[in-house]
């Protein structure tokens, strides 16, 4: 590889392009993103976010462009697996939580302990995991949920038992994608509250339409349009960027 | 909290223990009806009801194995027989080995098949064979060696779902013509038969049937209890988490292709001690018990006992092969066609089998008793 890249930042995309069928979902997308820091995507539908995502993650393979976490971990050659062990974790857009189990259990299977076949035949609980899952389902307002099933569980409250796995892997990096679609207000805000705890000691992207709700997050704001970023900047500069307007009113 | 089971929804279940009581109970009741009692009384238990009901067991072996990987990790295997008839294939040969010289042909080294095809050596896959020890060896080393370099190619591929289902049928359809051949030396269409005796007790014997059926009790609630191990473990919580949400376990960190893996052996496995245990109480292995329809029966004795629940698909084994056993004596001809009208009828109306529904029943009584209102449903994307 001719490639060595040695920088301070926690995630650094750089030209990175993703063709489906001749469609160009990324075209071109460089982002990066300092440790400790919560960044907020915002961009129109189809604009890549959740593309963006797949790449990082390892599920969908860029055709072109780096992809760097933690300065020299080229997240481009590694499976999903490994790249969740390197420390990034996951919200889907749409709530995917282990239906068949209870809450308790979702949260267990997230929570940060060896991941290999062995360890969960043979092995037991580490100490303190009890009160582990306690914390994280008192955080994420689930503690009285504890022993239902996640099916059962109201949309709102999957959403929040996504965060509370996303928590119990204690990841470097949390990638968020809409994690308030279709919740109410309160929970929109709570969600928020939820979100801002969790960025103090917790590098965040967050994907949102929910104005009100990137307001409330109070970051930077990232805008992609058609695959690559549009501008970037505190909310009020970027609303106020006439591209962005266009991309979001000229529709 | 009332509930005080943290982590772990314990071994046995009231299910798991009615279960395993039953069972004990046969196999203290049927040395005892058999054994016991006067053979002139009506309390007697003739020994083809034995020979019977030791292959019913032996199915539901077989039954708990094929829901280890289907209701609990997804993989719909329509394959599983073939791992039931290697597991048997590898009995047999031990049988054979045992007949020594009193055989047709009188040789002492050579199985009379072999004889007569006019083999001079014994083929290097029947060495050691006459070694109990080293067979019972081969009843779990030949499928689970199967099942690893078949799960290891399609699990590394993820392959999936369907096509996954075409690939395990053609697997032991491939494995029927083969063992078909006379020059694979395993008997061609004739398959094993004619044993004389296992550990050196007669194979016919009444008393030796009745130990087989009491070793096949003991096998399958060993494998029962080693399956419920499994999947109430931290493990078996991953393998249902893989069934219900692949990508999302893999986004967790977990390699999802290890956990199908590891399951997939253990099941083979296990229905491979299941054919072991089968060939000798039925007297015969050939290569028909290598046919697609073998696995797709299986497949269906789990559903309609309901699949993910390990008990029902034991007692869907049973039940099914007892309507078979019952049905084939009035009307042979149709007994394909009822069991396909069984399994649409479960597929449309019991979806979740027997011990599935009576689940639901329960859980509907009991949110009923707690006043507690259904699900909500999911607000729309
Ligand atoms: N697997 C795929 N195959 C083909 N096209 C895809 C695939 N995944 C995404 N696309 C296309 O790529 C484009 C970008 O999709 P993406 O899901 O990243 O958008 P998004 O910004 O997340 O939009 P939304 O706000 O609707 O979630 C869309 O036009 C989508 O149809
Ligand atoms: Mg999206």
């Amino acid at each position: 590889m001719d490639h060595q890249v040695v920088t301070s930042t926690l995630l650094y995309l750089d030209g990175v392009s993703v063709t489906f069928d001749g469609y160009k979902a990324l075209r071109g997308l460089s982002l990066t993103l300092a440790p400790g820091e919560m960044r907020a995507i915002i961009g129109p539908n189809g604009a890549g976010k959740t593309t963006m995502m797949d790449v990082i993650t390892g599920k969908t393979k860029p055709d072109e462009g780096d992809v760097f976490f933690n300065g020299s971990e080229d997240l481009t050659k590694l499976d999903e697996a490994t790249i969740a062990e390197l420390g990034i974790g996951r919200k889907f857009q749409k709530p995917t939580v282990f239906e068949c189990h209870t809450v308790e259990d979702n949260v267990l299977l997230a929570l940060k302990a060896p991941r290999s076949a062995f360890a969960t035949l043979f092995g037991r609980p580490a100490p303190g995991t009890r009160e582990r899952i306690d914390q994280i389902l008192e955080t994420t307002r689930l503690h009285d949920h504890r022993f239902r099933m996640a099916a059962d569980l109201s949309h709102g409250q999957k959403q929040w038992l996504e965060i509370g796995m996303l928590l119990a892997q204690d990841p470097k990096l949390l990638l968020v994608d809409e994690p308030v679609a279709g919740m109410t207000d309160a929970e929109t805000a709570q969600t928020a509250e939820l979100l801002r705890a969790i960025a103090v000691d917790h590098s965040v992207v967050v994907v949102e339409h929910d104005m009100t709700f990137v307001r409330d997050l109070g970051v930077k704001v990232t805008v992609l349009h058609e695959g690559s970023v549009l501008a970037e900047g505190p909310l009020d500069q970027v609303s106020a960027d006439p591209r962005v307007i266009e991309v979001y009113l000229g529709r | 909290m009332t509930r005080k089971t943290f982590l772990a929804s314990g071994l046995l279940d009231p299910r798991g223990l009615i279960f395993l009581a039953i069972l004990t109970a046969a196999a203290i009741a049927v040395p005892v009806f058999s054994l016991l009692v006067p053979e002139n009384s009506a309390f007697a238990l003739p020994p083809y009801l034995v020979g019977l009901f030791g292959k019913y067991l032996c199915y539901a072996l077989l039954a708990v194995a094929l829901d280890l990987v289907w209701g609990y990790c997804g993989i719909l295997s329509l394959g599983h027989g073939a791992f039931f008839a290697l597991g048997g294939y590898a009995m047999g040969m031990y049988l054979m080995r045992q007949i020594g010289p009193r055989g047709v042909y009188a040789n002492p080294l050579l199985p009379d098949f072999m004889v007569f095809l006019n083999m001079k050596d014994l083929p290097v896959t029947w060495w050691g064979f006459q070694h109990f020890p080293y067979a019972m060896l081969m009843v779990l080393v030949v499928p689970g060696l199967l099942a690893f370099c078949f799960g290891w190619l399609a699990f590394r591929s993820r392959v999936t779902g369907v096509y996954l289902s075409i690939i395990t049928q053609a697997m032991t359809y491939a494995l029927l013509l083969a063992f078909f051949r006379n020059d694979m030396g395993f008997g061609g269409n004739n398959g094993l038969t004619d044993f004389k005796d296992i550990l050196g007790f007669n194979i016919q014997s009444p008393s030796t049937r009745v130990w087989l059926f009491v070793a096949t009790a003991i096998a399958l609630g060993a494998g029962y209890l080693i399956a419920r191990a499994v999947v109430t473990s931290k493990f078996g919580k991953v393998v249902i988490a893989i069934r219900d949400a692949e990508s999302r376990t893999r986004f967790l960190g977990y390699r999802v292709e290890i956990y199908k893996l590891a399951v997939f052996v253990l099941s083979a496995m296990m229905a491979g001690v299941a054919g072991a245990l089968y060939v000798p109480q039925v007297g015969i292995i050939n290569p028909g018990e290598f046919a697609p329809t073998n696995s797709i029966e299986a497949v269906i004795w789990v559903a309609v006992g309901g699949r993910g629940t390990l008990v029902g698909a034991a007692l869907g084994a049973i039940l099914v092969n007892w309507g078979k056993s019952t049905f084939t004596n009035i009307l042979p001809e149709y007994w394909l066609f009822a069991l396909g009208a069984l399994f649409v009828l479960v597929t449309l109306f019991m979806p979740k089998g027997i011990i599935g529904t009576l689940d639901q029943i329960k859980a509907r009584r009991a949110r009923a008793r707690r006043g507690v209102e259904p699900a909500q449903a999911p607000a729309g994307e």
